[in-house]
């Protein structure tokens, strides 16, 4: 992570870690989640769901910090992330 | 990360969203387009009634007829769809008879306030305690794409090919000059504050009213040129100013300039059954006599 100025406590904190899972088969594709996940964890994937769709998929998936808001801003309930034990 | 959640294998069993176990995941997925803002405004109206810690077994969602209206059919609680403009009148009754319940009203601007615009302004008079959630996509999206209360100025619809020559209602200055005790409106991406504020309206007691504006780009967009769910989402969201307390008739939505989003009102003032208990316990008082001599202040400034 690049910081403007170090932070005082860096060694002592540890910046949350997601894992970030796609249920394809919901996605309608409106792209919603790869534009507005700050840590740009997502790209639309070349591939299709059955209904014709192309799906997100995890590029940086070691970025996600489980902030949610993909899960938030999904309107086909079709994302959602999960902590993972922090960055060492 | 694990094979399973990221790649096809995930298909046999799909992963369980958090979410699930308020919806009906068997009619998923829903009717909604790509890019519809109601997913939005639904997935923060369960997240707000998770966070709310209310009794889910007493907690109600009544709808009238409308894409927004669907939401009533989605989630996993007692719910309602109602015929359309009737949501109000249903969930008055539906509140009055189990008054310790919670009763949500979620549907569309055309809902809510065409067909049933006098149900809304005499619910919001009589300060029932109501938590009504309004999608506002500027139109009637469900048959089409007709001019709506809501419709802009100038915005194309089925029904204003040229243009509508109407000027739209202010949902939160109408609500708040009926009585509602609770306005707030946020835009589809204001998930978050959205979220915060349905979680007050659930809590305030009296008649809580929260104004969405939601893109519909399939009837509303695709007329008014902006087709892509994504850009008419960010046009919302871009033009929007954060101004809270402001009087609800200055918050205005000028689609040329800025949309003025915010919590505008919350106020505490007693509730429909607060005033009919005091009546039936006889705690009004008797009412005035008119006396003959009380002076007439207008008689007596004229002169006369
Ligand atoms: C009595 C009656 N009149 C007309 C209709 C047709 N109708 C169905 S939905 C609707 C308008 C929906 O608009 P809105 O409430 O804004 O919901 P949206 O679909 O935009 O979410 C109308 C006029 C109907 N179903 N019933
Ligand atoms: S949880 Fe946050 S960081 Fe992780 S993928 Fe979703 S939006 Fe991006
Ligand atoms: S927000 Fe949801 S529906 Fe839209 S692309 Fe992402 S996963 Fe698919
Ligand atoms: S017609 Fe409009 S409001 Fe209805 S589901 Fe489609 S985008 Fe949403
Ligand atoms: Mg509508």
């Amino acid at each position: 992570m690049k910081f403007w100025r170090k932070p005082l406590d860096l060694a002592a904190v540890r910046p949350a870690r997601g894992r970030v899972v796609i249920i394809e088969e919901r996605c309608k594709g409106c792209s919603f989640c790869i534009e507005y996940c700050s840590r740009e964890v997502l790209a639309l994937s070349e591939s299709f769901n059955r209904k014709g769709y192309h799906f997100p998929k995890a590029i940086k998936p070691e970025l996600c910090v489980n902030c949610h808001f993909c899960e938030a801003v999904c309107p086909e309930f079709a994302i959602f992330s999960v902590e993972e034990e922090a960055q060492a | 990360m694990s094979a399973k959640t990221a790649g096809g294998a995930a298909a046999a069993h799909p992963p369980v969203h958090p979410q699930d176990h308020l919806l009906r995941t068997d009619r998923l997925p829903h009717i909604w387009c790509t890019g519809c803002g109601i997913g939005i405004v639904f997935g923060s109206l369960m997240s707000a009634v998770m966070k709310s810690g209310l009794p889910l077994n007493d907690v109600a969602v009544v709808s009238g007829i409308g894409c927004t209206g669907r939401m009533a059919g989605y989630i996993k609680l007692d719910s309602y769809h109602t015929t359309h403009g009737r949501a109000l009148p249903f969930a008055t009754g539906l509140k009055l008879t189990r008054p310790q319940g919670k009763v949500i009203v979620a549907s569309g601007d055309g809902d809510l306030f065409a067909i049933g615009g006098n149900h809304f302004i005499h619910a919001a008079r009589r300060n029932l305690d109501l938590t009504v959630i309004c999608v506002n996509n500027l139109n009637y999206g469900m048959t089409g794409g007709q001019q709506a209360p809501s419709t802009p100025f100038g915005a194309k619809t089925t029904t204003s090919p040229s243009g509508s020559p109407d000027q739209p209602f202010n949902f939160c200055a109408l609500a708040a000059a009926c009585g509602a005790t609770y306005v707030a409106r946020w835009t589809a991406l204001h998930i978050r504050l959205l979220t915060q504020t349905i979680g007050e309206a659930l809590a305030h007691r009296g008649f809580s009213f929260i104004e969405i504006l939601a893109p519909c780009p399939t009837a509303f967009g695709r007329r008014n040129k902006i087709r892509n769910p994504l850009d008419l989402l960010r046009f919302y969201y871009d033009r929007s100013v954060v101004k809270n307390k402001i009087s609800p008739d200055q918050a205005v939505m000028d689609f040329q300039g800025n949309l003025v989003v915010g919590k505008f009102v919350d106020v505490a003032k007693p509730t429909w059954l607060d005033g009919y208990r005091q009546v039936n316990s006889g705690q009004v008082g008797e009412w005035p006599e008119v006396a003959a001599e009380v002076p007439i202040p207008e008689k007596h400034l004229l002169g006369a």
